[in-house]
């Protein structure tokens, strides 16, 4: 998966925790948190939606680095450049 | 209809669930009722059967009103209504008067409106009432653009749900500041031990499973309240009533504007893993629509936190009936001093608003302490 699909899985994920929010606006260095509105609660469904549709496991230490679309996507990059190839659903962490 | 909120005069029946002659059980749900805080799903108390309607979709009835007969399982039919003031029942053929002059009849009583998915999900947003719309579809079913027409009619008489809720916030709030004598308490609480064991605890469990601090810190106001239970019931009619329930009601913020605070019930018998699931499943229909009457009107203690918001602690106003209201600010790391030392530790204030016609500060300092000492041992929450 590439940046760009990355990128879309992302800003589906968003759009269904933050439904009334012009994705295309965001802008990608801004801090999702305060861009679109959302607590801690909304966040660890985002996480959550990372794990169902990428089967990437976000550990907590690592949430300041996904916290903008820029930094996100790039994490998820690497994440999945580094992870074996998935056989399947998502795996666990 | 059923009073769901100390603000709440009265609610427009949107929806039956069920009809005459079905058999239910206590906890089904009969049908949705739109109030200032959405459409809300009316949960039935009593096991039996439905044996009349008094109430049609669309009409906007007093709280109280009694808006159907349910006969007991083996109890002969046609029991007069038990409400001390019932409306007259409407005979079959005699519609009451609809609030809108739809050109089609409105439906029978117990029967479905007709309307797609996609309608019923417009009309809850737009607060239009589906027994209002007339029908373009195939046998008379009400789609999106039926919907649309009838919002745009009565667009200009319709409050906002915005304002509805801004009114309702206002109503309970200025109550509750003109006969609730408040009085606030205050106490930092060291999370340390709470967070260290919660991190512990997060790297086990699956993603999906993770614990948030606010399932913490409601589990420790409920077990703090076993042991002041002065904080935890409601003032009614110049008598408080103590609550052997602990139903914690959690301020939601609303996408749009406003908040609700509805129930999770029992949190102190829950365990950590179901209070989750439960406070994440709450939080997502109280944004989405969806909340029973339940949730609405059983709180026996509101537990807010702005934490998430950079706010250092909150002075909460009660919501009456209630008597007591817990507030969180955020988590962050401070200096703390303790044997001589200081060092940064996360640390969360933690504020009491209580009624004085209830409760003392000694009792409210003692809950706080309680909620100290219960959050400095998460392993046993």
């Amino acid at each position: 998966m590439n940046r760009e699909e990355i990128a879309g899985v992302v800003r589906v994920i968003l759009g269904g925790i933050a439904p009334e929010v012009d994705l295309g606006e965001v802008r990608p260095d801004a801090d999702l948190r305060d861009e679109l509105d959302i607590d801690s609660m909304d966040f660890l469904r985002f996480v959550v939606g990372l794990h169902e549709r990428l089967g990437v496991d976000v550990p907590e230490a690592d949430y300041p680095l996904i916290r903008t679309l820029d930094g996100c996507v790039a994490y998820l990059a690497e994440k999945s450049a580094a992870a074996p190839p998935r056989a399947g659903a998502a795996g666990g962490g | 209809m059923p009073l769901l909120g100390a603000d709440m005069e009265a609610g427009t029946l949107v929806e039956w669930k069920v009809k005459a002659g079905d058999a239910v059980k206590r906890g089904d749900i009969v049908a949705v009722v739109e109030t200032d805080k959405g459409a809300i799903d009316i949960e039935i108390w009593e096991d039996g059967i439905i044996e009349e309607m008094r109430v049609q979709p669309g009409t906007k009835v007093p709280v109280g009103t009694v808006l159907a007969l349910v006969r007991a399982r083996g109890e002969a039919a046609a029991r007069p209504a038990a409400s001390a003031a019932p409306p007259p029942p409407a005979p079959a053929a005699t519609p009451p008067a609809a609030p809108t002059t739809a050109a089609a009849p409105p439906p029978a009583p117990g029967a479905r409106v007709r309307a797609s998915p996609a309608a019923r999900a417009l009309a809850r947003e737009r607060g239009v009432d589906l027994a209002s719309v007339v029908g373009t579809g195939p046998g008379g079913a009400i789609g999106r653009e039926d919907v649309e027409s009838a919002a745009r009619k009565a667009a200009p008489a319709a409050p906002s749900r915005a304002a509805g809720i801004r009114q309702a916030i206002a109503a309970a709030m200025a109550r509750s500041k003109r006969e609730i004598p408040h009085y606030y308490l205050c106490a930092d609480i060291d999370l340390s031990r709470a967070l260290a064991w919660l991190g512990r605890e997060n790297q086990r469990r699956p993603v999906t499973e993770r614990l948030l601090p606010i399932v913490l810190l409601l589990k420790a106001v409920a077990r703090a309240v076993r042991e002041v239970p002065e904080v935890n019931g409601t003032f009614v009619d110049g008598a408080f009533r103590q609550s052997e329930a602990i139903h914690l009601g959690l301020a939601i913020s609303l996408r749009k504007g406003g908040l609700v605070a509805p129930a999770v019930h029992d949190v102190d018998r829950k365990p950590l893993g179901e209070l989750a699931r439960a406070v994440d499943d709450l939080v997502a229909r109280a944004r989405s629509g969806g909340l029973r009457s339940s949730e609405l009107s059983d709180a026996t203690l509101t537990v807010t936190s702005l934490g998430d918001l950079g706010v250092g602690a909150v002075y909460g106003v009660i919501y009456p009936p209630q008597v007591a209201l817990v507030g969180f600010g955020k988590v962050g790391e401070r200096p703390w001093a303790e044997a001589g030392r200081v060092e940064a530790r996360p640390v969360v204030t933690a504020t009491l608003s209580g009624d004085h016609r209830v409760s003392d500060g000694i009792r409210g300092a003692q809950f706080l302490s309680a909620l100290g000492r219960m959050l400095g041992a998460p392993e046993e929450l």
